[in-house]
This record gives C-alpha cells, sequence and structure tokens, in this order.
C-alpha cells in the first residue's frame, strides 16, 4: 500500500478539486473494490454533474483500521458496470445514483428508484421514463412469493403509531417472515438540491432538521466541514460545548429507545420511566441553549451559547440525578427474565452480513465490528478526549439494547469529565470565505452511527454539491436481513431496535 | 328462580367495565403514573354509543353479525355465573357446558368477522387467535371436569354453592392446580399481558386486538362491554373456587365482588412485573395451562 497516495485524506481535511485523480471507470471500480475487499467501507458514493454533460463519481472509503479516508474519482457515462454484485454495501448507493442522474449501473441485481423523484439529469433516466410522466412514492415492484401456503402483508405509509411514513412488505409463512421489502421515500424533500449554491441563511435550518432528532450530530458535520473549508478551527471551548451536546442527544435518544424496546414488549416500568428520563436529557440540552433538541447551539466557528458556572454546577447537579434514575430504570430490564428472553436471540445480524452490508453506528457495534467515528476518525473534541467503542458480539436486538446501555454509561462519564474541565476562552471564531474548487468529508458519530458530510465549492466558494449519508441509508437493510426466518410478530421490537430514521434517510 | 338470583348478573352487568379501570390503575400504580379515570371503560362505552359505524364495502352481513352475536353470547353466558353462593338465574345440569360454548360461539364471530374484511392483520389476528384457543379450551373443559368430580355436581350454580373449606382441606392440592389452571385461561381469553397485550398500538404482534381494528361506534362499543363482560365471568369462575363463602349470605357476595376485583389487581400486577411471552412460546403456556388441569384431574379421581 502506498504511504502517502494522493487520494488519502482525514476527516475534516480539505482538497483541492483538481488534485484528485479522475482515473477511468474500469480503475475506479477496481480500486473501489480492491478497497472493500481489504476491510475499507462505502462511507459515501455518489454522483455529481461535470460540465460535459457526463457525471463524475466520487467514492468516499473508510478504513477503520488505518482511521483514514480514501477518494476515489470517475467519470462515467450513461451507465457503467455495477459494484453491487460484487461489493453488497454499495447497493443503495448504486440505486441513488441511478435515481438522481440516471446512470445505469449494468447489472445490478434489484435496480430500483430510493426515493421516488425524477432525475436531476434531464433526459437521462435510468428506467426511460419521460421527466412528465408523474411518480408515486412506493409504486415499484416488489419481491413476491408464489404458493397457496405463503402470504403477503403491507404494512404503512400510514402507521398506528406516531411515526415516519415508510412501507413494508413481509412475504411470509405462516408467522415466519421469509423477506422483507422496505420502501421509502415519502419524505423527501430535496434538501441536498437546496443546499447547493449555500452556505446562506436557509443552510442551517435545514441541517438541523435532515432528522429531527439529529440535529446536533448533522449540523456538527455541517459545521466542521464549513471550518474546514474555511481554514478556522472552533475555539476549544466550543468543541467541548459541541461534543457534550452530541453526548446528550445520545444520551436521550438511547434511553428513550431503550423505554421504547420496553414499550414494544409489554414491559411496563422501564417503558415509563425512560419515556421520563428521555425528557430530562432533552431538558440539559434546552439548559445549554434553550431548545430540547439542540437547535440553535452549533454554529459555523462555534457555538452560539456559553455554560456560566451557574448553568455549569446545575448540569452536572441534574445529570448526576438523571444517571441514577436511568440507571434503576434500565437494571429493571437486564433483571427480568421475561424482558430477555424477548430480546435475546431476536432478530440476529451477524458480524459477517454487518460487514458486507457496511453498517454502522451501533447496530454495526452491536453485531461485533469496532465501528465508532469518535474513536477512528476523531474530529473537534474527540481527537484530545477518547471515549471507548462500546461492541457486543451477538447481533441481537439484546445486543443493540446492551450497545445502547453501554454507550450512555460512556456517555455519562464523558460528559461529567468535560463538564469538569472546560476549556477557557471565547465560544466562537470567525469564519471567513470558503476555499473554492475544494472537497471536504466531515464524518461524526450521532447517536443512530456515522454521519457523513461531503462538501465541493464552486469557483465562488459556494456549495457546487453537498451530499448527506445520514447513518440510517447503510442501515435500513440491516432491518430487512435482521428480519429473515424470523416471527412477524417480532417485527416492530426488530424495527425498535434499530431505530432508523426516514427523513435522514429521505432527505 | 327467585329474585335473588338476578344479583348476580345485574353485579356483572353494572360492575364489569369497572374490572378494566382497576386493572388500568393497578398498573399505572407501577409505572409511577397517575392513570386513567376508574370509569374510563364506561365513558369509552358512551362515547361509541353515540358514535355513527362505518362499513367497508368489502365486508358482508357477517361483519355487522359478530359483535351483535359476540354481545348476546356473553350476556347469556352471564346468566349461567353465579357469584358468592348465590346461584346464578339460569342453572341446570351440565350448563358449564353450554358456558364454555357460549365463550366459543363469541370466539367464533369475532373470528368470522375478522376474516369477513380481508386485511391480512386482521387474518393474521384470527389465525392465532384461533390457534390459542384450541390450546384453552380443553383446559377450561377439563378444570371444569375436576369441580365436577370434586364437588359431585353439574350445574355451575350448585357446583360453586358446594366448594367449601371441607373441599380446600380435603383435596386443596386439585382445586390449586385448577384455579392456576383457570388463571392462565383467564389471562389468554382476555389477551392480557403474557399472551397479548391489549394496549399495543402494533398492528402486527396484537392477537386480539387486531381483529377488531375495523369496527368502529356502537359495534366496538358492543366488543368492548363483552370484553368487559367475559373478564367478569372469568374472575367470577376463579373466585368461585377460592372462596369457599360464609354462613352469610350478604357476606359471601360482598366479599365475592371484592375477590373479583382482587383478580383484577393481580391481572394488573401481572402486566406490570413482566414482559409480554414470544408469541410462539404462548402455546407453551396453555398447554402448561392444560397440564395442570389434567393434573388436577387426576388428582381429584384419586382423592375421591
Amino acid at each position: 500500500m502506498k504511504a502517502a497516495a494522493p487520494n488519502a485524506l482525514h476527516n475534516g481535511e480539505p482538497v483541492q478539486l483538481g488534485d484528485i485523480p479522475v482515473p477511468t471507470i474500469t480503475d475506479f471500480r477496481e480500486r473501489v473494490l480492491q478497497a472493500c475487499e481489504g476491510g475499507s467501507r462505502i462511507a459515501a458514493l455518489f454522483g455529481q454533474p461535470a460540465a460535459d454533460g457526463n457525471t463524475r463519481l466520487f467514492a468516499v472509503m473508510a478504513s477503520d483500521v488505518k482511521g483514514q479516508l480514501a477518494l476515489w474519482s470517475a467519470m462515467v457515462p450513461d451507465h457503467y458496470p455495477a459494484l453491487t454484485p460484487s461489493c453488497a454495501q454499495a447497493q443503495g448507493f448504486e440505486r441513488e445514483l441511478a435515481e438522481q442522474w440516471g446512470v445505469h449501473p449494468d447489472g445490478h441485481p434489484w435496480l430500483k428508484p430510493v426515493r421516488y423523484h425524477h432525475s436531476y439529469r434531464e433526459g437521462h433516466d435510468a428506467w426511460g421514463r419521460s421527466a412528465k410522466s408523474p411518480i408515486q412514492p412506493g409504486v415499484t415492484d416488489f419481491f413476491a412469493m408464489g404458493g397457496d401456503e405463503v402470504h403477503e402483508v403491507a404494512v404503512g405509509p400510514v402507521h398506528a403509531g406516531i411515526i415516519e411514513p415508510g412501507h413494508f412488505r413481509f412475504q411470509c409463512h405462516g408467522e415466519q417472515v421469509y423477506h422483507l421489502e422496505i420502501a421509502l421515500g415519502y419524505q423527501h424533500r430535496g434538501v441536498e438540491r437546496a443546499l447547493v449554491g449555500g452556505p446562506n441563511k436557509r443552510t442551517i435550518p435545514f441541517m438541523e432538521t435532515l432528522a429531527g432528532d439529529t440535529t446536533v450530530g448533522h449540523t456538527l458535520a455541517y459545521c466542521e466541514a464549513v471550518e474546514a473549508l474555511a481554514g478556522v478551527d472552533a475555539p476549544a471551548r466550543a468543541q467541548a460545548l459541541r461534543a457534550i451536546a452530541l453526548e446528550l442527544e445520545r444520551l436521550a435518544n438511547h434511553t428513550g429507545d431503550l423505554g421504547a424496546l420496553a414499550d414494544d414488549v409489554g414491559y411496563l416500568p422501564t417503558a415509563s420511566y425512560c419515556g421520563r428520563i428521555r425528557g430530562d436529557f432533552l431538558n440539559l440540552t434546552a439548559l445549554l441553549c434553550g431548545n430540547r433538541f439542540g437547535r440553535g447551539l452549533i454554529r459555523p466557528g462555534g457555538a452560539l451559547f456559553d455554560l456560566e458556572p451557574a448553568r455549569q454546577s446545575q448540569m452536572v447537579e441534574r445529570l448526576a440525578q438523571a444517571r441514577q434514575d436511568v440507571t434503576s430504570a434500565v437494571e429493571l430490564l437486564w433483571n427480568s427474565s421475561s424482558v430477555r428472553s424477548r430480546f435475546e436471540n431476536a432478530g440476529p445480524v451477524s458480524r459477517e452480513t454487518a460487514l458486507e452490508l457496511g453498517l454502522v453506528g451501533l447496530a454495526a457495534r452491536a453485531s461485533g465490528i469496532e465501528r465508532d467515528v469518535r474513536a477512528q476518525f476523531p474530529s473537534g473534541l474527540y481527537r484530545f478526549a477518547q471515549i471507548p467503542v462500546s461492541s457486543y458480539h451477538s447481533g441481537t436486538v439484546f445486543a443493540r439494547a446492551y450497545v445502547r446501555w453501554m454507550e450512555i454509561q460512556r456517555s455519562l462519564a464523558f460528559i461529567s469529565d468535560q463538564l469538569q474541565a472546560l476549556p477557557h476562552g471565547p465560544v466562537r471564531a470567525e469564519i471567513g470565505p470558503l476555499a473554492p474548487q475544494h472537497l471536504v468529508v466531515s464524518l461524526t458519530e450521532g447517536w443512530r452511527g456515522e454521519i457523513c458530510h461531503v462538501a465541493t465549492t464552486d469557483a465562488t466558494g459556494r456549495f457546487a454539491h453537498y451530499k448527506v449519508v445520514d447513518p440510517s441509508f447503510h442501515n435500513w437493510m440491516g432491518l430487512t436481513l435482521a428480519l429473515r426466518n424470523q416471527q412477524i410478530s417480532d417485527f416492530p421490537l426488530c424495527n425498535k431496535s434499530f431505530n432508523l430514521s426516514y427523513c435522514g434517510h429521505d432527505l | 328462580m327467585n329474585a335473588i338470583s338476578f344479583i348476580p348478573l345485574l353485579l356483572a352487568l353494572t360492575l364489569s367495565p369497572l374490572l378494566l379501570g382497576v386493572i388500568n390503575r393497578t398498573k399505572a400504580f407501577f409505572a409511577g403514573r397517575h392513570g386513567q379515570p376508574l370509569l374510563q371503560t364506561y365513558f369509552d362505552l358512551w362515547k361509541l354509543l353515540q358514535k355513527g359505524a362505518v362499513y367497508s364495502r368489502t365486508t358482508t352481513w357477517l361483519f355487522r353479525a359478530g359483535p351483535m352475536i359476540g354481545l348476546a353470547a356473553a350476556l347469556t353466558a352471564t346468566l349461567l355465573m353465579p357469584l358468592g353462593k348465590c346461584p346464578a338465574s339460569l342453572a341446570f345440569p351440565a350448563d358449564f357446558l353450554l358456558f364454555a360454548g357460549l365463550l366459543g360461539l363469541m370466539r367464533f364471530f369475532t373470528v368470522v368477522a375478522a376474516l369477513d374484511t380481508g386485511s391480512s392483520f386482521e387474518g393474521m389476528g384470527a389465525s392465532r387467535e384461533v390457534f390459542f384457543s384450541a390450546l384453552t379450551e380443553p383446559a377450561l373443559f377439563v378444570a371444569l371436569a375436576t369441580l365436577v368430580r370434586e364437588t359431585g355436581q353439574l350445574s355451575l350454580s350448585t357446583m360453586f354453592g358446594q366448594v367449601s373449606n371441607a373441599h380446600w382441606l380435603h383435596s386443596g392440592p386439585a382445586l390449586g392446580l385448577v384455579v392456576l389452571a383457570l388463571m392462565i385461561v383467564l389471562l389468554a381469553e382476555n389477551s392480557r399481558i403474557p399472551v397479548d397485550d391489549p394496549n399495543t398500538h402494533l398492528e402486527l404482534t396484537m392477537i386480539h386486538e387486531v381483529m377488531v381494528l375495523d369496527h368502529g361506534g356502537p359495534d366496538l362499543a358492543f366488543i368492548f362491554y363483552s370484553a368487559a363482560l367475559k373478564l367478569w365471568l372469568l374472575s367470577a369462575l376463579v373466585v368461585g373456587i377460592v372462596l369457599p363463602g360464609t354462613g352469610d349470605p350478604r357476606l359471601n357476595l360482598l366479599l365475592a365482588v371484592g375477590a373479583v376485583f382482587g383478580v383484577a389487581v393481580i391481572v394488573g400486577v401481572i402486566e406490570s412485573v413482566m414482559a409480554r411471552l414470544r408469541l410462539m412460546i404462548v402455546p407453551q403456556l396453555l398447554v402448561g395451562a392444560g397440564a395442570l388441569a389434567a393434573t388436577a384431574f387426576l388428582l381429584a379421581l384419586k382423592l375421591n
């Protein structure tokens, strides 16, 4: 392996667009597949319109072992041989590529739209649809099984609970699920397209609402990308506050999820307590910035709010109380054999499957993969203050629940440490113009997993293209495979154990 | 038949919705919440009765008949159930067969109405309900047969009129097993945790609730009310064995009503301290109930 390949870069390290080598598509394929075989995974794979009417492909490969990213790029005409047959984790990205830019990945085994919109490149549609024909979300072919004894169950997009819209098709034999197919795209808002030409006044609100429960994660990824392009470092104190906010977001969501998992198996005490304690963690974020979801806290160059000593000591106090509450509520869960018997053996995803699908975040860690942006691609405060990676081997609902609990404990310890040693100084630095003709990859570990933002700037330092990869984009396929040969009655439990974002996927 | 024998009927008709209130308040207590009003089921019934109903065009008369026949069956079964040594309005030899049959009829029409909607959810719920009830019914019958053997009576009223401290002293183990089996039957038949979760909104996991998803308005009120009656009846069944009775008929009734609500509290406690079983493990529990009842029957044969 070459030590300093021109395409190697780190999280938050801007590179000049002109410096990125553009091999032929054959070379590109080979390098991406080689990297996959060598243990790297696809963090992002996307297209960008080129001046000559073709599409320029970018692949961001992440090597967890080396903590290094590799960037590959190539020009493609209207079609190219698909990566998916040799590298399953490319499947979603290639479907997206086909839908957005009309680039047909030849040989893709199940080429279906991802978000159900018209091609961004006029006159080029991977399915040969005309630009005028209306496109309905969820209207497509589904995998179907034949036979007298099999039956199909369709759930959604309107659900009984207050959740986001998505369509689920189960192929069942009695209670047993043979296959689940998920159709999303109902929440497609065109965020990536709207970000082109930014940063402007609308950019931050878009980031804060990319996925409502991951406000801090996505806003942080965006701000670190902008800071990298502007060549500015956020002050140390701001980096600490942002990390605290990111961990509070993790605490609130993990606690809420453990409660929801308890609720799904009908275990009342933990369900009720965790629902309240989630609110306590959200209120701690509100104590920091006045908003329970952390909106308005993080801005390019730092943070908008400081934590003065009075509120700092209040936060320490309330955090200690919340720690006590969440510990007793969650221990009830592990001490209840009826709960454990529901969690264990439900929805297993093997380590091999997780690696092949390129799962990220807690779903990957629950399948025994040590994969955590905070440890392997650290940015901001995480370069100085480490959080151990929490993983578990079994890949079941229990593993995903237990990893949440380990992360809750570690996040609590992390926040306590940071609150005791907050750096002094300002919380915001001035941001200048962004470097023109540059590309930056920014990764953060949101509570679901790796959030990947890739920004490229044009000649004037405006966004020429902005790519967002929510962890859900990788992980929805994990849910599909977790359900194979499971009981259909366990679907809600498996689904909750992943708790993926619909709007983060649909963008 | 005299005026006294209408007391169990009247108590069941008026108090059964309160049982659900007691269960919910017990659960709320364990969850650290205030909980809904005790009388919430009455409010719900009243609200639903004021509403109109919407019927899918794919349904037939079966869908509309389901709730009515269900309610009629539940009401008839209520006529047969004594309480606190007070005989039922209707009693004749082998009326317990009719009692079990009426519960079966009620279920049959709920299932048929569910299948009539053509919904895949309701079809799954119906399939689960039929599978599980095929396992609870033998447990119920064998438990009742044990009581017949113990008391030498063939009618529910005389059977429960007879159970006394002497029976408990003589064949306590058999009666204890019967009570245990009937408690499991009660939880399963009334779709409570650990068999079913009456509070879930997740269609894919439901058994009973999913079968009534398409019913609304007065039909749903009928279903709720029949369900409340069914809970009362099975609780009264358990109470009839557990409470041997005193000499005072009024005290007997009072104790029995208290014990019926005691059963509701126990159901609430069970729902609060354990999670629901995985669906495929439920049959093991129900077969277990059958085994308990069968053991009780063998004991009764041996002891008498």
